[in-house]
């Protein structure tokens, strides 16, 4: 039996309680009737032979590419440049797609006798990794056989000896990149493509960047440009990294790009009603329900943070393509499109949406006020195509404990920017202007950056601009049962039940607004008429 | 006349200092040493002296710290029993020069006031406050007005002082301006002794009356680079911004703000912790006093770099290694007496009257209490930041001269409210009195 596409539902009077994720946690809500409800399609079936697979496509690459065993040679210099730990989310049951792409890719290296090999991490400003987490993603075979070696590196976008100033675009971006990278002989990029936003020119161009080149597109003009995220032809975001592709190829450097995609088998068995739309759930969906709603009401915050990035999700690989980036990245986007558009009927007055313990930037991590902004505003605000799920000028209303807390590892300048940047303001132009520069060359962060496991010092200022789109489209963020102070820095309002938010949003959208809920994840595309 | 008057008396002293560590500062005062008494006025020491009838006289955080019996035993020696609190002082002269005159008194009982011919080195060079005479001459022992047996204090109905601590009040300022002074010209002169330079980085930690009082100073008589005030209650922190800080943050974001205020590393652990910076800022005021300030100012400052006690400390229990292995210089600012500003050497009160008008500090004066009402108005001392409060002071003015918009009376029991929102208690009582405070005694 095929999937089921994605569902907008009705709510009525017999229609149950919906389901809000809430940070480690859940909140069951009654939504007025009329309201409307966006599910996400039913996870596409998996590749049957993933290995196969992949090997075909190595043989039988798109665009213009040869097949990759034609590509290696003794004595070449080989960089297999890969997605880090932002991807995919949850983070995927073993073996990684990753680690399947790249021991194929190894295979034929070795079969062609290629010596010179160095895996690297496209962090771009992203957090190195641990140990561990390597070895998730990779598989202890190529973890063993080169992290002891030093062959295993984590692209350091601070270090001006590792980078490569390629040239300017037509529109004066500094293309800075990986000198590894750039001097090897062939890089191959392996990807994995959760949403449309991933993928293609931005891969290279961002993954393996310097902040001198990132600043040209994560940027607050760039961001608000980018109308959405998901749809590439109509984000900035997309047309910058598509302008240093293209320089990137023509300065000559020989990339073999491999994209996958997965499906939206989100959560494992013991979640399993996250999957289901509620009307829908079984006797077992509801114990388990009950069962994880109370526990977790029990369980303090940080055991439930620990018990949930513990979870690792059973996405399974639905398509995997290789060779020219842009021929391989068309195909890609098709593939997610397939499995994540839902068509949507019109705009709405209050967009809500229940926002999950984790996105990209905090993995074994703390969701911090920061990135629940960025998560509702940057991403499942952006989770459309068309025009925004909500009105301009509408309100959206997040649901997300939001705590005052932050992992100060993973995220010391966010803390600084939490507490001194959006002390004063939360104007993103002014934020960029006054602030960046300082937080992006500051030498501690940069050194905990490079040695540590954090994120850039200018990491929470994309976090910001990342919403700069809806925060200039909406006309109230109205967060519910979230810490009231944190929510009042972000500038937002806080609400404790679902029903004040609603009363709050009147004095923006009136008395008898239209709702619709975004029930992600699992993951959707609205593609909205 | 009537007249607050702390005794030697060991066993009140012990149970002040029970009830305050009990519960909190300011609590110890009804069963402590403190206690409102008909006594004589004192006499005149010499024709150099005057009579003052005070209007408003403070509560400073060594009052306080007095009372709890937080003080030091350093100041055994520099102090005589009994006496009468109180050395901030606005005040009615009778006789000598300033006969009729509204005067402060700069209340440090240097070699002048106590006859001592020819001064010792440091009131020679108009460095009052560091008199060593303090223990000698024609008066009993007493670093200051406030402290002496002989002279009163501000928190009485009577005190006397020496013709050489009078400054005769400026037409326009209130008498809550005036009592504003003393406290800003000790700020004035921890502002101007630090020897900063153009440019450099400054923490002032703490946001008391002398917390805000020495950031207005470092705006108006110095220029920092960039002012970093820590403030613990929102009051405080809305005031530090409006007198000058550039940036004011909560006391447990003090060392990430200090740390980005230097653009330094940092060490702790795990990395993105900051235990104490690697290098620092350039000089820290610290208008706390404690162990725990002190402890700050250490993890902030920077090599070489300078911490200012503005705050008055007592006995700390503080590990100097850093002190040490940093070449940090730590340096007292007590007091006032003279300042060497570009157009020459300026008296500190001078400078503080000035500051007082131009920063309009006279709004700092939060809530007054008649004297009757003193263990209520130690206990809003206390717990002043908190109650949305910087400075509490005693009003001994007859109704009929207190001004409309100026400190007024406290409510009543049950009428007293804590946690006031901006503006302070004075927001929350009405007049209690007619303007005349131009009026000639």
């Amino acid at each position: 039996m095929s999937p089921r596409p994605g569902f907008v539902l009705e709510v009525d009077r017999s229609t149950p309680s919906t389901l809000f994720w809430h940070g480690e946690g859940f909140r069951l809500e009654k939504l007025p009737v009329g309201s409307r409800v966006l599910y996400a399609p039913e996870p596409f079936a998996a590749l049957k032979d993933p290995d196969a697979a992949i090997r075909h496509a190595l043989e039988h690459p798109l665009g213009d590419s040869q097949p990759l065993r034609s590509l290696l040679r003794p004595g070449m210099r080989l960089t297999i440049a890969f997605d880090d730990i932002s991807l995919p989310l949850p983070p995927m049951r073993s073996p990684d797609v990753r680690q399947r792409v790249i021991e194929a890719v190894l295979d034929l290296a070795a079969a062609a006798g290629v010596d010179d090999v160095v895996l690297i991490a496209a962090l771009a400003l992203h957090r190195r990794m641990t140990d561990d987490e390597l070895r998730h993603i990779l598989g202890s075979r190529i973890f063993d056989a080169f992290a002891p070696h030093g062959l295993l590196w984590q692209h350091d976008a601070e270090d001006p000896s590792q980078l490569v100033h390629l040239g300017r675009t037509d529109e004066g971006e500094d293309v800075e990149l990986n000198r590894r990278a750039v001097e090897s002989d062939l890089l191959v990029y392996v990807n994995i493509n959760l949403v449309a936003m991933d993928g293609g020119h931005k891969s290279v161009a961002t993954g393996l960047a310097s902040y001198k080149s990132l600043r040209h597109h994560h940027n607050v003009r760039t961001m608000r440009a980018s109308k959405s995220f998901m749809d590439r032809h109509r984000s900035q975001l997309h047309t910058s990294n598509w302008r240093m592709g293209r320089l990137i190829a023509e300065s000559g450097m020989r990339i073999f790009q491999i994209e996958t995609t997965l499906n939206t088998d989100t959560f494992p068995a013991e979640f399993r009603f996250l999957q289901r739309r509620e009307w829908e759930w079984s006797v077992r969906d509801r114990a388990s329900f009950l069962a994880a709603s109370s526990a977790l009401d029990r369980t303090p915050p940080e055991l439930a943070r620990r018990i949930f990035h513990a979870v690792k999700a059973p996405h399974e690989m639905t398509s995997v393509q290789a060779g020219e980036v842009e021929a391989v990245h068309d195909r890609t986007l098709s593939m997610v499109h397939a499995q994540q558009l839902v068509h949507v009927d019109g705009q709405t007055d209050v967009l809500t949406m229940g926002l999950p313990y984790i996105c990209p930037y905090n993995v074994n991590s703390i969701m911090n006020p920061i990135l629940v902004a960025c998560l509702g505003l940057g991403y499942f605000f952006n989770l459309y195509q068309g025009k925004p799920l909500v009105r301009e000028g509408g309100v959206v209303i997040l649901s997300h404990p939001t705590p005052w807390a932050f992992n100060p590892v993973h995220h010391p300048s966010y803390i600084d920017f939490f507490e001194q940047v959006l002390a004063e303001t939360t104007d993103l132009l002014e934020i960029e202007s006054k602030y960046e520069e300082a937080f992006a060359t500051d030498p501690w962060y940069r050194h905990l950056y490079r040695t540590s496991y954090a994120y850039h010092g200018v990491h929470p200022f994309y976090m910001w601009y990342w919403c700069a789109h809806a925060l200039e489209h909406v006309g109230r963020v109205i967060v519910v049962g979230g810490d009231r102070a944190a929510v009042r820095r972000l500038g937002f309002s806080p609400a404790s039940t679902l029903a004040d938010a609603l009363e709050i949003a009147s004095d923006v959208v009136g008395r008898d607004p239209t709702i619709t809920h975004l029930h992600v994840p699992p993951l959707l595309i609205a593609d909205v008429s | 006349m009537r007249a607050l008057v702390f005794e030697r008396n060991l066993a009140r002293f012990a149970a002040s200092k029970v009830a305050a560590a009990v519960a909190g500062s300011g609590h110890g005062v009804g069963v402590g040493p403190l206690e409102l008494l008909e006594i004589d006025p004192p006499d005149l020491p010499s024709q150099r002296w005057v009579r003052l009838a005070p209007r408003l006289s403070g509560i400073c955080g060594s009052d306080l710290a007095t009372l709890d019996g937080r003080s030091s035993r350093y100041f055994e020696r520099i102090v005589s029993f009994p006496f009468v609190p109180g050395h901030e002082i606005v005040a009615d002269a009778t006789g000598g020069v300033f006969d009729g005159a509204r005067v402060v008194v700069e209340p440090v009982l240097g070699c002048e006031a106590r006859g001592i011919d020819p001064p010792c080195q440091a009131c020679a060079g108009g460095h009052r406050g560091a008199c060593e005479h303090l223990a000698f001459g024609d008066l009993a022992p007493g670093l200051q007005t406030g402290f002496c047996a002989d002279t009163g204090g501000g928190w009485g109905a009577g005190l006397v002082a020496h013709e050489s601590q009078l400054w005769a009040v400026p037409e326009g300022f209130t008498d809550e301006d005036a009592v504003m002074v003393e406290p800003t010209a000790c700020a004035v002169h921890a502002a101007c002794s630090a020897g900063l330079e153009s440019g450099a980085s400054v923490v002032v930690l703490g946001a008391g009356t002398l917390g805000l009082c020495t950031i207005a100073s470092l705006r108006a008589f110095t220029l920092p680079g960039r002012l970093l005030a820590v403030a613990k209650h929102p009051e405080q922190r809305r005031l530090a911004a409006e007198l000058g800080a550039d940036l004011v943050v909560k006391p447990e974001e003090t060392r990430r703000a200090a740390r980005r205020l230097a653009s330094t590393l940092a060490l702790g652990p795990d990395g993105g912790r900051v235990e104490r910076l690697a290098g620092g800022v350039d000089v820290v005021f610290d208008c706390v006093g404690s162990a725990d300030s002190l402890e700050e100012c250490l993890s902030i400052v920077r090599p070489g770099g300078e911490i200012v006690l503005v705050g008055m400390p007592g006995v700390v229990r503080l590990d100097l290694a850093p002190l040490w292995q940093r070449e940090v210089r730590l340096r007292g600012a007590y007091a006032y007496g003279t300042e060497l500003r570009p157009d020459g050497p300026r008296r500190t009160f001078e400078l503080a009257f000035e500051l007082v008008a131009s920063a309009g500090l006279g709004r700092l004066v939060s809530a007054a209490y008649p004297l009757e009402r003193y263990e209520e108005a130690v206990a809003h001392a206390a717990a002043a930041g908190r109650r949305g409060a910087e400075k509490i002071v005693f009003d001994l003015r007859r109704p009929a001269r207190r001004r409309p918009g100026g400190a007024q009376e406290a409510p009543g029991p049950g009428g007293a409210k804590d946690e006031h929102g901006p503006g302070g208690a004075k927001d929350e009582h009405g007049p209690t009195g007619a303007p005349d405070h131009k009026e000639s005694p």
